[in-house]
């Protein structure tokens, strides 16, 4: 018998192994001595948990705080902006991943854009850029990068290739940011805010697939130095309430300790080998602004020094505005981003802002918290 | 609505909608065209009278191509309103350069299809445009069908009924996705496009008490049953894991983050049927050879009205919102 793709999802997908989890965690539960929330950083988890509807199986002292792990929504428009300038510039075939195309800077979005002409395109995996640029030879193709540590290594391997194959018509404009750095700014800037919205992260869960690329090493620190328990989690629902089930443990146990639910992949060091490959090719840039949560230090990755003749923000540089933008007024996506506040508390949620007219980043991405509300609703 | 057509305009799903209602409904409102049914009904309900253009690109895919797809897009909205398709007209826009042995073999799948409905093209017009002014091809097929069964109508499934499916959902999307996107992979993987005709015969001859049908085209099972929910103003209470879905369509699904019930069919339809006939229904949907995974879905509750619930095998529930935006695969 072969293997086939439902072979690896189906069991983490089954009713009863679901349910006898949230046995075993509401039984837990009992044991606790005072709430806890749980942040969960990425977005494809707060995916799965609405989709799943994962709090509908949870006793009331264990509540969900939506992350900013979605590359898109943490997208400032300032960024967008340049993508889209740099799309609408001559003789450009502007490429990038997926639900980009649909983030509104304040020019409007690459969807948009393309509808004014330029030449916009999505891909699957950054490799396909070589095709699209060997086709057009007397066009530059600039790859927006976007993504956490798990699609850094493959703009590292498109950077990699073509430097290899000595290609001439491929540029890079680098988005990629990384995890811990934003946990960190998280739990010490809601140090700050904790009094008025009340709810301290007590515990993550860790993205398995950045773990796949970074290791389990990576949140070594939060245990450690920031007393806050750390479980690398699947995305499937079994993955997420089995590391539910392990951080409620913790807590009764009291242990505070970073753990790996997907251990079918996840081990503590990671691919070194795309590490090795990150490291060649990037550098931390000094500050990346998030949206809504600001600049955050060392938290941005961007093409080392060597690697100048690639970087479209260099090469482009004249053309790329660089003033600050505000994001809209009524807009909460900063708060929702930080976890101090659920889609349903913005007043233009599911109103003004809906998927087909977003107005904040976290509307606009699939992955985001609030297209993950309007989408599947709130039935508790 | 947005300055500009965007692509997710045409979508099926909800910018879609939002253009057919704010432009064309506005332009051409009528008490016909308000009903929004697959067909429009005239003639003292004696006749069906619809209209379909095709872009698809690639024009030959697994499963059909073009042509077949021009005819069962058209014969299966008459269908859908229990109406026997009989004269359709056919009028192309041929990109300049266009290969005649191409031309031929999208003519030849229309023929054969023509056949499987008994319908007959009537009337055509033939326009050719200089190279880029449109994509290869481009069909549209307008049909007459003969109501065989009155009062088939969108308008009034009620919590007498069950929501039933013909077939395992999602092949044509999957399909069509895949084949553009160049994604490689060994499956018999192909669009269920089909003429319909046969089947809605078939009930109606076994005497079935037939609410609504609406074949799940662009936007999906997903896009009925939002529209069903609307038009009825009912609530449909989904069981997730009673939709069949092929191992290739959810191997699709998973590779590039779709769910099923948005992925466009052309040979799927959704049933609304008296609680005493749905069984019945199953059985004669059964005896055709797509139809072997033909079930019952979900009812019709009034719980949260103009709104579909889907169901977990957990006992959990969530919204099946209608489509939005372009198809897009998630980027991690």
């Amino acid at each position: 018998m072969s293997l086939e793709l439902k072979n690896l999802y189906d069991d983490f997908r089954d009713g009863e192994t679901i349910k006898a989890f949230a046995k075993i965690i509401n039984e837990d539960s009992k044991k606790l001595k005072s709430p806890i929330n749980i942040m969960e950083v990425c977005g494809g988890h707060t995916h799965t948990i609405m989709k799943y509807g994962i709090p509908q199986l949870l006793p009331k002292n264990i509540k969900f705080i939506h992350g900013p792990g979605c590359p898109v929504c943490i997208m400032p428009k300032e960024r967008i902006d340049h993508a889209y300038v740099l799309s609408m510039h001559e003789n450009v075939i502007l490429v990038t991943l997926g639900d980009m195309i649909k983030v509104p800077g304040s020019n409007g979005s690459l969807q948009d854009a393309r509808a004014k002409g330029a030449d916009v395109r999505f891909v699957y995996s950054p490799l396909d850029c070589i095709k699209i640029a060997k086709e057009n030879p007397n066009s530059k193709l600039i790859f927006f990068a976007i993504g956490f540590e798990t699609t850094t290594p493959m703009t590292a391997a498109l950077l990699d290739t073509v430097i290899k194959r000595d290609i001439k018509n491929i540029f890079f404009h680098i988005n990629h940011v990384t995890v811990p750095e934003v946990m960190k700014e998280l739990i010490d800037s809601r140090d700050v805010h904790v009094d008025s919205y009340n709810n301290k992260i007590d515990a993550f869960l860790g993205p398995s697939h950045v773990s796949v690329i970074s290791g389990s090493k990576i949140y070594e620190e939060f245990p450690r130095d920031y007393n806050r328990p750390v479980v690398v989690a699947g995305f499937e629902p079994v993955d997420v309430m089995q590391a539910i089930s392990m951080i409620v443990k913790q807590f009764i146990e009291n242990r505070c300790e970073l753990e790996v639910e997907y251990k079918r992949l996840v081990n503590y060091d990671g691919n070194i080998k795309a590490q090795d490959l990150i490291n060649k090719y990037f550098e931390k840039a000094d500050l990346f602004k998030w949206r809504g949560l600001g600049n955050i230090v060392n938290s941005g990755l961007k093409l080392k020094e060597v690697y100048k003749d690639y970087d479209a923000e260099i090469i482009y540089k004249d053309v790329l505005p660089l003033e600050e933008i505000e994001d809209h007024k009524l807009c909460i996506c900063g708060d929702i981003l930080r976890g101090m506040a659920n889609p349903p508390e913005c007043t233009i949620f599911g109103t003004a802002c809906k998927p087909t007219t977003p107005i904040g980043s976290c509307m606009v991405s699939s992955e985001g918290s609030c297209a993950a509300y309007y989408k599947y609703g709130n039935l508790i | 609505m947005n300055k500009t057509i965007s692509l997710a305009c045409g979508n099926g799903g909800e910018e879609n909608n939002e253009l057919i209602s704010k432009v064309f409904y506005k332009a051409f409102k009528n008490e016909i065209l308000e009903k929004s049914e697959d067909a429009a009904i005239i003639h003292n309900g004696e006749l069906a009278f619809s209209t379909d253009s095709f872009t698809v690109s690639p024009l030959f895919f697994p499963g059909a191509d073009i042509g077949k797809l021009a005819i069962c897009g058209t014969c299966n909205d008459l269908a859908m309103m229990g109406a026997k398709p009989k004269y359709l007209s056919c009028s192309v826009i041929i990109e300049e350069g266009f290969e005649t042995r191409e031309l031929e073999k999208i003519v030849r799948s229309m023929k054969k299809e023509l056949e499987v409905n008994g319908a007959i093209v009537v009337s055509g017009d033939t326009k050719v445009v200089p190279r880029g002014s449109v994509d290869k091809i481009f069909i549209n097929t307008t049909g007459i069908g003969e109501v065989l069964k009155k009062g088939i109508s969108s308008n009034n499934i009620s919590e007498d009924d069950l929501i039933l499916v013909n077939r395992d959902i999602g092949c044509h999307g999957a399909t069509i996705f895949s084949t553009r996107e160049g994604i490689e992979m060994t499956s018999n993987l192909e669009s269920d496009c089909a003429s319909l005709f046969p089947q809605v015969k078939a009930l109606i001859d076994a005497g079935i008490h037939i609410t609504a049908l609406r074949d799940a085209t662009r936007g999906g099972v997903s896009a009925v049953l939002n529209e069903w929910a609307k038009q009825s103003n009912i609530c449909i209470e989904v069981e997730e894991d009673k939709i069949p879905v092929s191992d290739e369509v959810s191997g699709i699904c998973e590779i590039l983050g779709f769910e099923a019930a948005a992925l466009a069919n052309e040979g799927t339809f959704v049933l609304a049927i008296n609680k005493d006939d749905a069984n019945r229904a199953i059985e004669v949907l059964k005896t055709f050879e797509p139809c072997a995974n033909a079930t019952i879905i979900g009812k019709v509750t009034d719980e949260h009205k103009q709104k579909v619930i889907l169901k977990s095998s957990w006992g959990t529930k969530r919204f099946l919102d209608t489509p939005s935006g372009e198809l897009l695969p998630r980027i991690c």
